[in-house]
């Protein structure tokens, strides 16, 4: 791919998302044309028929240029007002196309193949630039379009007259349109760089200042740091004058370019007129009308601007999109074991190897593991010890390289990712809360489920209690990511949901995250009591409560280093029983 | 909203520099027109009816010429001051903002609040470019334009005078009139359209949930439907919003078009003169368009004064009470007194310290230990005079601290917080923070005191590593063991310690506990913990619960 097709290539596939929306697109560039042309013509028709009435002829003859100017008094505004409306209606059914296509690419990457799953910032940012595309239907090509429209309309009409006076105009709008935009673009980016440094001097020292505002008051050091940070701020001050002098050069020339246009008609209209090429009347027309047309040009340079931002924006969402997708389903998927609907199959986990990318290390080295039904087995270990990459893989959100992972016999492998999902559950422990009643948060699970059903559940999470002291009880909204409720009540709605699901396998991703240690404690407790009976897979870096569990896996690096119940652990004396010694002490304080 | 805040001229002086040549170049800009006009009609009429050639003509021509390229100069000189007066106001702001947080001090600096003011201070503010290059100008040549023009058109010819007087004021009332209808309308919606532009990132972020669930697939069905609505619900909003910019351009326009008839028609009947004609039909559109300009760029305008709303509520804000006593009696030798110490939270019900006494005798180790939330830490900000008490008294000496002067006080601190912040900088000058003077060879001591030194041996640039935000991540044993150096180098008589270790693991923590037996050595300890290990090293223990405030005695 060449440089230029690189650079191009995400606006091409922008527009082909915005195909369907072409009819809108001109119909708003033709109105929005009709509205500039409709200003041209008021004063066009104006100038012509104040010199025309100065011949002071019947007033009948007049009667024409008096309806025209009346009519461009009128539809300029009318043709101004539909064009905005088509065009953001356009733009509009171009972003829930593109929402549709980049969501359903993110389906496919979700969770495993894209780290801004990991990170809101990154995903909201991507949300950004999704939206920011409409604006190449809102504010770049009809804007591009009405130029030529109405500009090539007005050049006629002046050549029309006299052609020399229309190559002058010719001449002034396109070195408007084009060199103006492109040298301040040019100067622009040179002080970007300079402004760009800045501009991070400035925000570190910013960030220094307030977040170590404790640490520099209590050592007397808040002048110095105010000192830089004000050093900081000079020299984008100063960065900022030296733009400013630039910023400027635009709209002046844009405004000397028009102004030429004006005077260079009437330097060739005015000989003309002498020599009899030229009726007088129309010596008006050429003067005035250059003045009207330059409101052609003056939404350029932001158009310019607006293209852009799009085409950053587009850049990366197409790179998004084009991400590969981190597990194809096979071609011809197996049916699920009947055992495994049923709940009774076992998960069998041999010399299982994984890694989270190519490059990225292993993450799974060689684990054994069996799952039977009805059976609890809980996974520990330090954070990066594997634990995670385990679930992902049991979920089928992470293929895995070597060794086998069976569920009632058949290979995850040769299985579908949303029919293994039917078996295989998950409680993470960033579960998403939608922003959304308690109810349809819960329901989310199982679309059918019958009031007692959703009480079970939250009884089973210890939310009940609480939902029935709510006014507005499962209608009570939680707010964006749940941040209505407190940190253990949505990490018990998520339980809740999962157990509502029923998944005949669920796998428990660190329950007491994010929680202090004694909601921690009872939320495990609680979903120990839960799971008696179903096939469960608890993952966690705190031992408490273990002793409810059937075995007992210690993952450290990637591979399980030892294993067994609670007591034989302890026996053992390594390093789960290090950990359970060390937690014990810790909690006493 | 004002269009021009007061308090903007009073805080940012820069303002004030830019007002006035807005309005230089406003008349300037107003007599270029004025000027322009007359020329243009004179050459018309000159060619048209009086017929004369280009070189009769081409004086006026040529100052045609001069007034278009000054006119040019003009705008060029607009811009160039916008953007400066903009960057020196934005500076002014900034820097009134950051001096009155850190004046308020880090009691009043906490959590979100920290967060908001940085965005505020780097990005929020920039809202006020559009303010100063787009609107504040054009408000300006709004108020001189239109009444300039009116002025020179009533002298010439009173009927179009009048058309344009009768319309003018009507673009104003009709702004506010439709601006409050549309307002009453969109509050009605907002809402709605909150939540549905708010669906598709919530949809996004859930995403891996909803595959747990077997729902991903089937939501982007949902999720065009939801778009869909969401057309159909901002068309009807803006249906109503564009309304305001149809009627402004309408007025503008309509009124040209009836300068234009009226005019061409008395021209028939002899009743008026080309070249006044020509005159008013020119200088007409000019009348409206400042208005029409403020109109279109109302939003950039009201983006940059609620940006400078926000930083005159916090520039509004009195300064607390500062002690002015700097003969500070010296805690090595002088006992600290809290009597029936309150602390309140503004943003919180009730007290979290509420009636505490102790003394902290010179030379010993107190250890301060309670659940979360017993008001340990918010002892220590007391002490460090950044939250002042609700009631009663810390005196050391018999000195009431609020008397003394806050940076002479914390002199004689030494301060190990839970989570030391570490500066944008190298790892010498975060250590130097209490002390930029301190030699080379000091600063090596203080490393090994606090057990950085293996750290520092083990970096390719040793104490010049850069940290901090663009720095070398150091892990939190690391940043605890800088903020110990920082407290061996700034060798003060009390030491303040915040559970300094309670974020490590077992190895590190021996580490750390080393440096800090190191550290009390001859020193008057306060220190709040949490693990034994700590205690051990306390002379006494005092235990902070919800009620009571005890001290025991170890043996």
């Amino acid at each position: 791919m060449s440089a230029t097709e690189a650079v191009h290539a995400p606006l091409r596939r922008t527009l082909a998302l915005a195909r369907p929306a072409r009819g809108r697109l001109l119909l708003a560039t033709v109105l929005g044309a009709a509205a500039v042309g409709a200003g041209i013509g008021l004063m066009a028709t104006s100038a012509w028929l104040i010199a025309r009435a100065a011949q002071q002829p019947p007033v009948l003859t007049l009667q024409v240029a008096i309806v025209g100017v009346r009519f461009f008094g009128i539809s300029r505004g009318a043709f101004r007002y539909g064009e905005r409306l088509v065009g953001h209606d356009a733009a509009f059914r171009l972003l829930a196309r593109l929402r549709v296509t980049v969501y359903n690419k993110l389906e496919g990457l979700a969770p495993s193949g894209l780290p801004a799953f990991r990170q809101g910032d990154l995903l909201a940012r991507l949300v950004d630039d999704v939206d920011a595309l409409q604006d190449l239907l809102l504010r770049v090509l009809p804007q591009y379009g009405i130029a030529l429209l109405a500009g090539a309309a007005t050049v006629g009409l002046i050549s029309w007259i006299l052609p020399s006076a229309g190559l002058v105009l010719l001449v002034a709008l396109l070195l408007a349109a084009t060199l103006v935009p492109a040298l301040t673009r040019g100067l622009a980016r040179r002080s970007e760089q300079r402004q760009a440094a800045a501009r991070g001097e400035l925000s570190a020292s910013v960030v220094d200042l307030l977040q170590g505002a404790p640490d520099l008051v209590a050592y007397g050091a808040a002048g110095v740091a105010l000192a830089r940070a004000a050093e900081a701020d000079a020299e984008l001050t100063q960065v900022a004058a030296a733009t400013a002098r630039t910023a400027g050069l635009g709209a002046g020339l844009t405004s000397l370019l028009g102004g030429l246009a004006v005077v260079g008609a009437l330097a060739t209209g005015i000989p003309a007129v002498r020599s009899g090429h030229l009726d007088g009347v129309l010596l008006a027309v050429l003067a005035l009308t250059p003045l009207a047309a330059f409101e052609l040009v003056v939404g350029l340079p932001s158009a310019a601007q607006a293209l852009e931002r799009v085409r950053q924006s587009a850049a990366r969402v197409f790179g998004v999109l084009d991400t590969p997708e981190p597990l194809v389903d096979p071609a011809d998927p197996a049916p699920l074991p009947d055992r495994a609907v049923a709940g009774e199959a076992t998960v069998r986990v041999r010399g299982l190897t994984a890694r989270w990318s190519a490059e990225a290390p292993l993450a799974l080295d060689g684990v054994d593991l069996d799952l039977a039904p009805g059976r609890r087995v809980a996974v520990v270990g330090p954070s990066g010890s594997g634990k995670s990459t385990l679930a992902a893989v049991l979920l089928r959100f992470l293929p895995y390289e070597k060794g086998s992972v069976t569920l009632g016999g058949a290979a995850l492998s040769t299985l579908a990712g949303d029919d293994v999902r039917t078996v295989v559950g998950l409680a993470a422990q960033d579960a998403h809360l939608f922003d959304s009643t308690l109810e349809e948060n819960l329901r989310l699970a199982r679309r059918d489920a019958s009031p007692e059903q959703l009480r079970t559940a939250l009884a089973e999470a210890r939310l009940l209690d609480w939902v029935d002291t709510l006014p507005s009880g499962l209608d009570t909204r939680v707010g964006e990511h749940g941040a209505r409720l407190s940190g253990g009540q949505r990490q018990r709605l998520g339980v809740a949901r999962a157990l509502l699901a029923d998944f005949p396998v669920l796998v428990l991703d660190e329950p007491g995250e994010h929680l202090d240690t004694a909601t921690a404690d009872q939320l495990t407790a609680d979903l120990l009591d839960a799971t008696r009976g179903r096939s469960t897979l608890v993952i966690t870096h705190r031992l408490r409560g273990l002793e409810a569990v059937d075995e007992i896996v210690v993952l450290a690096g990637g591979r399980v280093v030892e294993r067994g119940t609670h007591d034989e652990l302890l026996a053992l004396g390594h390093r789960y029983a290090q950990s359970w010694t060390e937690e014990r002490a810790h909690d006493r304080d | 909203m004002k269009p021009l805040d007061p308090r903007l001229l009073r805080y940012a002086r820069a303002t004030r520099a830019y007002l006035v040549v807005s309005v230089l170049l406003g008349t300037a800009t107003a007599a270029l027109i004025l000027a322009q006009a007359w020329l243009l009609a004179r050459l018309v009429d000159g060619a048209f009816l009086g017929g004369q050639g280009l070189a009769e003509l081409s004086g006026l021509l040529l100052a045609l010429g001069a007034v278009v390229v000054v006119r040019a100069l003009v705008v060029w000189a607009s811009e160039l001051a916008a953007h400066r007066s903009s960057a020196l106001v934005k500076s002014q702001l900034r820097s009134g903002l950051l001096e009155r947080a850190v004046g308020q001090g880090p009691g009043w600096l906490r959590g979100q609040r920290t967060g908001d003011l940085a965005t505020l201070a780097t990005r929020g503010i920039d809202a006020l470019d559009g303010y100063f290059s787009r609107y504040l100008p054009q408000l300006v040549l709004a108020v001189i334009v239109p009444v300039t023009v009116l002025l020179v058109v009533l002298g010439q010819d009173w009927l179009s005078a009048l058309i344009i007087g009768l319309t003018l004021p009507l673009i104003p009332v009709f702004m506010i009139l439709i601006g409050l209808q549309t307002r009453r309308h969109t509050d009605r919606q907002f809402r709605t359209l909150q939540l549905l532009a708010g669906y598709f990132l919530d949809v996004v972020a859930g995403l891996p949930t909803l595959k747990v669930f077997g729902r991903a697939k089937a939501q982007a069905t949902t999720l065009r439907e939801v778009t869909d609505t969401y057309r159909r619900a901002t068309m009807g909003t803006l249906r109503i919003a564009f309304l305001s910019s149809l009627v402004l351009e309408m007025l503008a326009t309509i009124s040209v078009a009836l300068v234009a008839v009226s005019v061409g028609l008395r021209l028939v009947s002899g009743g008026l003169d080309l070249r006044t004609a020509l005159f008013v039909l020119v200088l007409a559109p000019e009348a409206y368009l400042p208005l029409r300009q403020v109109g279109a760029n109302f939003h950039a305008s009201a983006e940059g004064l609620t940006a400078a709303e926000q930083v005159f509520e916090v520039l509004d804000q009195p300064l607390p009470a500062r002690g002015t006593r700097t003969d500070v009696p010296d805690p090595a030798t002088t006992a600290l007194e809290i009597r029936d110490l309150v602390v309140r939270y503004p943003d919180r019900d009730g007290p979290v310290v509420d009636g505490l006494s102790f003394t902290l005798e010179p030379g010993e180790v107190l250890a301060v230990v309670g659940a979360s939330g017993s008001g340990k830490t918010t002892l220590l900000q007391v002490l460090l005079g950044f939250v002042a008490p609700g009631a009663g008294q810390v005196s050391v000496g018999g000195v009431d601290l609020a008397d003394l002067d806050p940076d002479a006080w914390r002199s004689v601190i030494a301060w190990v917080p839970q989570r030391p912040h570490l500066f944008a900088s190298t790892l010498d000058a975060n250590i130097r923070l209490g002390r930029p003077d301190a030699t080379d060879a000091e600063v090596a001591r203080a490393v090994a005191d606090a057990g950085l030194a293996d750290l520092v041996a083990a970096l390719p640039r040793g104490l010049q590593t850069v940290v901090g935000e663009r720095g070398a991540g150091l892990s939190a044993g690391e940043r605890q063991r800088v903020a110990l150096a920082r407290a061996f180098l700034r060798n003060a008589p009390l030491l303040l310690l915040d559970e300094p270790t309670s974020n490590l693991d077992g190895a590190t923590e021996a580490v750390v506990l080393a440096a800090v037996q190191r550290l009390a050595r001859g020193r008057t300890v306060l220190l709040t913990a949490h693990r034994p290990a700590l205690l051990a090293l306390a002379d006494r223990v005092l235990r902070l619960d919800a009620d009571v405030a005890a001290v025991e005695a170890l043996q």
